[in-house]
Parts: C-alpha cells; sequence; structure tokens
C-alpha cells in the first residue's frame, strides 16, 4: 500500500526532468526553422528573417523569397502570418523581421507619409525612400500590382451604371462597405474614399483580408460593395467588377520587398531584385489562383515559379 | 499597469458606447449568441441526461464520448462551419450548441445516477411511478450538479462566442480581432476587459441562480462534503 | 476531401503538430508543479480552500482570447503569452484536483501510517500523496487535453500552432487543411490522455488485478467537458 519511496523520487525526477526541458524549449527557441520568437533568432548579418502578412498571397510571396534565399545558401528563419502592416511595420523597423513583401502604395500611406499624393510607381517609391527610417529600405519593385479595390458584383454594376468608384456619390448612404477590419483607419481606407470621392457608407463590416468571408459577404448581398484586392482569383471566377480609380485613391501598389538595412548583403539584396524582374501581375495572378483555388502547397507553388524562371531553388 | 491604461483610455472614449460598433450592442450580440445556444443546448442535453442517469445505462459512454469532446478544437470547429455554411445562424449555433452539450449532459447525468439509493428506494417503496421518482426525488437531489452543468456550459460558450468574431461575426470578440488588425492595443485591451466583465457576470448570475433553484438543505449538504 | 495534400505537406504537418504539443504539455505540467504544493497548503489550512476556489473559478471563466491579447503589453507576440494562460487554466483544474485527491485519503490509512510512527512530511510523501495519484492524473488528463485543444487560438496572435490550418484552410476556402487539423488535435489529445492513462497505473501498482473501479475518474468540481 505504501509506494516505494524510491520509485517515486524516480518519478518525481523525471517528471521534472521532462517539465524542465519542454518549458526550455518553448520559451527559448532559436531553431533555425520556423521560431516562434524572431527576438530569440540570430540577426546577425547574413541570416534573415523572413515575415508574410496575413493573407495567402503575401505568404506565397515570402515563401517565394524563403526558398530563393534558401538556394543561394542564406540561413533564413520563416516567420508567416503575423497580421497586418500595422502589427509588422514595427517588428521589420527593429529588426525582428528583416525582410518582408510589401505593397509599395499602402506602405507609404499607411506606415510612412500617410499624407502622400504619389500615385505612380517612380511617384512611390521615390518617397518611400526618402521617407523611411533609416534602418530600413525597400528594393526594386515588381511590375506586379495587387492594390486595394471598390468591388461590385456585377448584377449591381449594372443596375446602377457603375464604372468608376466616383459613380457611387449618389447610392453611397444607402450601402454597406465591407472590408479588413483596418479598412476603415487606413488613409486610403474609408478615410481615403470620403476625401477623394466624397463617398460616406451607411455602415461598414469587417471581414477578412480579401479573402472568403468578404467574397461570401459580396456575393451574398450582406454588403454592397467590398475592399477585394486585385489579384483575387474569385473576381474572374465570381464575376465582380473592381471600379477604376480615376483619382488614384489607391496609389501604385508594386510588391516590393521591405528590408531591414543591417541585415542585408549583396547576396540578399540581387537575389530578391532578380525575383522581383521576373514578376508580373498575370503571373502573380496565376500562382494565386494555384494556391487559393487548387489549394496546391505554398512551396510547392514557390519552388515551381522559381524553376519555371530561371531562379534559385 | 500598460494593459490598464490602454483599457481605461478606451473605455473612457463615448464612441466605444454608441453606433453598431458600440459596447452596448457588442454585448447584446455575445449575449444572444450565448443564451440562445445554452437554451437549445438543455433542451437536448438536460432530457437526454435524465434518462441516461434514470436507468444508469450509457454513463460510460457518455463520460468517454465527454473526454474525445473536450478535445474539439473550437476555433476549428466555428472555421470548419463558415467555410462548409457560409453565413447563416447554423454557422455559430451548431458549433456553440455541440460544444455545450457534454458538459450539461455529463453533470446531469452524474447528478441523477448518483442520488442516493437508499432514497430511490424509499420513493419506490412508498408508491411512487417511475416518472414521480424521476421528478419528484431524482431531479430535486441532482440539481446543484445541473446548476454546474449548466454553468460551466456558459463558461464555455461565453469564450467561443469570443472568439466567432474570427469568422466575421459580431459580439465583443470582434474588438481583440479588429484591435490586433488594427494594431490599436487600446481598443484590444478594451474588449478584453468588457469580455472579462461579461465573463464574470454570467458567472455571478448563475451563483445568484443557484441559490434560487438549490434548497438550502442541500446547500450545506454539499459544502459539507467538500 | 483532399487526401493527397496530406502526403505532400508532411513537414509542414509535423512541425505544427510539434509546436501545438508543446503548447499543450508544458501549461499542465506548471500547473501541477504549483498544484500540488498550493493543494498541499489548502488541504492543511482548511480556510484557504473557499477564497482559492473562487479565485480560480473566477480565472477559469475568462475567455483565453482575452487573456491572451492582456499579456501581449508584457510577453509580447512569443510562446509565453499563450502558454501563461494555458498554465493558469490547468492550475483552476489542478487545484482542486490535488485536494480532493488527498481529502479522499481514508482516514484510517492516514492514522495507521502515524501510528507506525510517520513523520507529517513522510506520511504526506509515502502515503497521502501516492493514494491521490489516481484524482490527480484524473485533473492532469482534463488539463492536458484541454490545453491541446485552447493552444490553437493562439493562432490569431500569430502563435504557431494546429491553428495555422484553421486560419490558412479559411483563407484558402480549403476545408481539407482544416479536417486535418481537427483530427490531429483530437489525436494529440486522445494519445496524451492515453499516455497518461498508463502512467497513473504504472504509479499505482496496488490498483492493478483488483477489480477495476466501476466508474471512470471524473474529476468533481470545475472542469468543463468541451474546449474553450
Amino acid at each position: 500500500m505504501f509506494a516505494s519511496s524510491s520509485t517515486l523520487k524516480r518519478g518525481a525526477a523525471l517528471g521534472l526532468a521532462v517539465a524542465a526541458s519542454l518549458a526550455l524549449a518553448a520559451c527559448g527557441s532559436s531553431s533555425p526553422s520556423k521560431s516562434n520568437n524572431p527576438l530569440g533568432a540570430s540577426s546577425a548579418k547574413g541570416t534573415v528573417v523572413i515575415g508574410s502578412a496575413n493573407f495567402p498571397e503575401n505568404e506565397l510571396l515570402a515563401q517565394i523569397y524563403s526558398t530563393a534565399l534558401t538556394a543561394k545558401g542564406v540561413k533564413v528563419t520563416d516567420k508567416f502570418n503575423i497580421g497586418s502592416r500595422e502589427v509588422y511595420y514595427p517588428e521589420i523597423k527593429k529588426g525582428a523581421v528583416s525582410i518582408i513583401p510589401e505593397y509599395n502604395g499602402t506602405l507609404l500611406t499607411v506606415s510612412v507619409s500617410p499624407s502622400s499624393t504619389a500615385s505612380t510607381t517612380a511617384q512611390v517609391n521615390a518617397a518611400l525612400t526618402a521617407g523611411l527610417p533609416s534602418t530600413m529600405e525597400i528594393l526594386n519593385s515588381a511590375p506586379a500590382q495587387d492594390s486595394d479595390s471598390v468591388t461590385v458584383t456585377q448584377a449591381f454594376a449594372k443596375a446602377h451604371n457603375l464604372t468608376s468608384i466616383a459613380d457611387l456619390k449618389s447610392i453611397a448612404g444607402t450601402m454597406v462597405f465591407g472590408g479588413p477590419p483596418e479598412f476603415p483607419t487606413r488613409s486610403d481606407g474609408l478615410k481615403g474614399l470620403q476625401k477623394t470621392y466624397g463617398l460616406t457608407f451607411k455602415s461598414f463590416d469587417p471581414l477578412d483580408e480579401s479573402g472568403p468571408i468578404t467574397l461570401a459577404a459580396l456575393t451574398s448581398g450582406k454588403v454592397q460593395a467590398a475592399d477585394v484586392f486585385t489579384t483575387t482569383p474569385q473576381i474572374i471566377s465570381d464575376h465582380l467588377v473592381s471600379l477604376t480609380d480615376p483619382k488614384f485613391n489607391f496609389a501604385a501598389q508594386n510588391v516590393t520587398p521591405l528590408v531591414y538595412k543591417p541585415a542585408m548583403t549583396s547576396t540578399i539584396t540581387d537575389t530578391l531584385n532578380a525575383i522581383s524582374a521576373k514578376l508580373t501581375t498575370a503571373a502573380l495572378l496565376q500562382i494565386d489562383t494555384a494556391v487559393i483555388v487548387n489549394h496546391d502547397s505554398y512551396q510547392a507553388v514557390a519552388t515551381g515559379w522559381l524553376k519555371a524562371n530561371g531562379l534559385p531553388y | 499597469m500598460g494593459f490598464l491604461t490602454f483599457a481605461v483610455d478606451w473605455l473612457k472614449s463615448p464612441q466605444q458606447w454608441s453606433g453598431p460598433d458600440g459596447i452596448p450592442i457588442r454585448v447584446l450580440q455575445h449575449l444572444e449568441y450565448t443564451v440562445l445556444s445554452l437554451l437549445i443546448a438543455a433542451a437536448i442535453a438536460l432530457p437526454i441526461g435524465m434518462l441516461i442517469g434514470h436507468v444508469n445505462r450509457g454513463g460510460f459512454a457518455a463520460i468517454n464520448t465527454a473526454n474525445v469532446w473536450r478535445a474539439i478544437p473550437t476555433l476549428g470547429l466555428l472555421i470548419l462551419m463558415v467555410v462548409l455554411l457560409g453565413f447563416s445562424p447554423l454557422t455559430w449555433l451548431i458549433p456553440l450548441v455541440v460544444l455545450a452539450i457534454p458538459a450539461i449532459l455529463v453533470n446531469t447525468y452524474e447528478g441523477i445516477a448518483g442520488v442516493d439509493p437508499d432514497l430511490k428506494d424509499a420513493a419506490r417503496g412508498m408508491g411512487m411511478t417511475q416518472w414521480q421518482v424521476l421528478w419528484r426525488v431524482e431531479v430535486p437531489v441532482a440539481v446543484p450538479l445541473i446548476m454546474l452543468g449548466l454553468r460551466t456550459a456558459a463558461i464555455f460558450v461565453v469564450a467561443t462566442a469570443t472568439i466567432a468574431a474570427e469568422i466575421g461575426l459580431g459580439g465583443l470578440g470582434r474588438y481583440i480581432i479588429d484591435g490586433l488588425a488594427a494594431n490599436n492595443y487600446g481598443e484590444v485591451a478594451g474588449g478584453a476587459a468588457v469580455i472579462v466583465v461579461l465573463a464574470l457576470a454570467v458567472q455571478v448570475i448563475f451563483v445568484g441562480l443557484r441559490r434560487l433553484v438549490v434548497p438550502a438543505g442541500l446547500r450545506e449538504q454539499v459544502r459539507a462534503s467538500r | 476531401m483532399v487526401w493527397s495534400w496530406i502526403p505532400q505537406n508532411w513537414t509542414l504537418i509535423w512541425q505544427y503538430t510539434l509546436d501545438n504539443a508543446l503548447l499543450g504539455l508544458v501549461p499542465p505540467l506548471i500547473g501541477l508543479i504549483i498544484a500540488v504544493p498550493a493543494g498541499i497548503a489548502c488541504v492543511a489550512r482548511r480556510w484557504l480552500y473557499a477564497p482559492v476556489l473562487s479565485l480560480t473559478s473566477a480565472i477559469y471563466a475568462l475567455p483565453s482570447l482575452a487573456l491572451f491579447v492582456v499579456l501581449i503589453d508584457y510577453t509580447g507576440l512569443g510562446n509565453l503569452t499563450v502558454i501563461i494562460p494555458l498554465s493558469l487554466f490547468s492550475l483552476c483544474i489542478l487545484i482542486p484536483a490535488v485536494v480532493d485527491g488527498l481529502r479522499g485519503v481514508d482516514d484510517s490509512v492516514r492514522q495507521a501510517a502515524t501510528a507506525m510512527g510517520f513523520t507529517q512530511l513522510r506520511r504526506l510523501v509515502q502515503v497521502e500523496l501516492p493514494l491521490a495519484v489516481p484524482v490527480i492524473i484524473a485533473g492532469m488528463r482534463v488539463a492536458v487535453v484541454s490545453s491541446i485543444s485552447l493552444a490553437s487560438v493562439g493562432q490569431l496572435i500569430g502563435v504557431s500552432s494546429l491553428g495555422y490550418f484553421f486560419i490558412d484552410g479559411l483563407q484558402r476556402s480549403f476545408p481539407t487543411e482544416i479536417y486535418v487539423g481537427i483530427a490531429l488535435t483530437i489525436a494529440l489529445a486522445l494519445i496524451c490522455d492515453l499516455i497518461l492513462v498508463s502512467v497513473r497505473v504504472v504509479l499505482t501498482p496496488w490498483t492493478r488485478g483488483r477489480r477495476a473501479q466501476a466508474r471512470p475518474f471524473v474529476v468533481p468540481v470545475p472542469p468543463p467537458v468541451g474546449a474553450r
């Protein structure tokens, strides 16, 4: 009936050892792959932490960077799906993340210079280079663009004769607008639409990052207009119409690597620039479709695209 | 304390208290999800729990199924529903009800099955029918555990309703999800503070209910057995 | 359900399963380490238990996501932010388990030990705690299963777990990922549950061979059946 004290002691010692090692593993993870704590990962020169925003296209782009750089012998740690720009921008600024695939237009108006009126790629990049903090810089922009939009269903566009965002002026007050939760506070979001086009919607419905919830809300009529990112494959398959933006509320949105300068080497910057040179909007839409519609894995699609374009994989 | 300062500053602002995204509306939405799910779960689980408790069969199966139930990730279930069903009340009703049932079921079973067999014997000896034994003896004695089951299910439902904002629903979780997206820690902190208050308030309501529903003699008995 | 997705993404699946296992196993262990002395104290000083129980009941009622975000300000966006609240929840389950386990020791056994000359400490360690092991392990089972399943909520603040498959499956409308994530979470929890049952069998040799208890162990106070 009385348990032998040696069994108990052995059991207790084993338990403590297991607990201690698990606890150490959890809190101080500095393994090179998928580290949860970027501050734990080494930020020595040549070692990089690649981050991504929390939507599939961005994770795919980050995966492309990661696969190519790893192929070139760079030590890479992935930290994907961090969150929206508001969350990951401070992380890059302090170097906890070293590379992230960005979109130059919104980067400029959200995090660098909200009042900027730059609209073309050249203008935006010039403003970025001038305005980014000293620890950060942008590399070459890709031709590919993926921008926010004001999108409606084909039926709605026909019914109200809509081609451009300006056409919404008279009916905006009866419409519910849907988009990512950060859209109302962004300067090119609801605020921008009001300033540029004088639109005040009836209400805003926070949904997701141009994902199935936003698309379902739009096609089911829960919202009458939504911010659907322009390379979303379902725009074609769901017969949606992205209204034109003649007054440039949404500036140019080229895919552009945003990097933490002290972590860069010429190998890294050359590889990333080579990737950007080959990335067209058509290519981006194609690989997005593979990942989002065909459910191919991010790694497979990234490797396939790099291979097809003569880039390191 | 950083968190408190953020929360208080955000809560102080009058715009949080009005409009479609205001705290009163979000609280009402949260309560709507909670109350409706609890009622439906109770309507299903109470009769079944009473039945299997009364005949004292199937308890083993119930308890072990409950173990598996505990393992189901609520976020996964919510997301599965929205991907399969899109926007419909069933999207949140099914997960909340399905996950609340085990707590009510197991505790009801335990309560009824655990009634002193001498009591049941005496009741039958007095000529009570099965039905009367159930309602006049077993249920009243089991009430503390039944209340515990309901209270436990309530904890669970309030918590899951918080996560439901991730699939585009309303409720108090909106402040956390939206605040995280916009990196507005004030909104996140304020939302979390309101959720904490609501969760505790629901518990207080159940404690009060218990006082009302459980006969004083039983309350004493349960306390003494601790 | 796209079955081929599983072998194609095996490394990823394995990685996230390990991440989830870590987040699910460390908190109950931390909870246990704190709960044992705390439970002993509550048994030794009867007046302590009621207030401790009120406190743990209150904490247990709080939604995990709310607790995670409270901690972001102090522990950032890393594993600790998830581990600390899950450890608290485990504590809420384990303190009553320890107390009920200890109180469940037959008084005659305690008296026999004292009569044999055991000091209070030796009696606690060699008699009462071992006899309390079945109830404590029952509590551990609940704590482990709950932690494994709650860990996925951490994905909402970017803390890696099987929850990644839920979020990615949502964004790509890809039910396969979601099914796999749910199945793996349940499987992981059940495997750990079985391991704990084996541990109990090993640690309590005196219960082997006798007719097994008619009822499976169910911890009386909290814990909710069902993940939160």
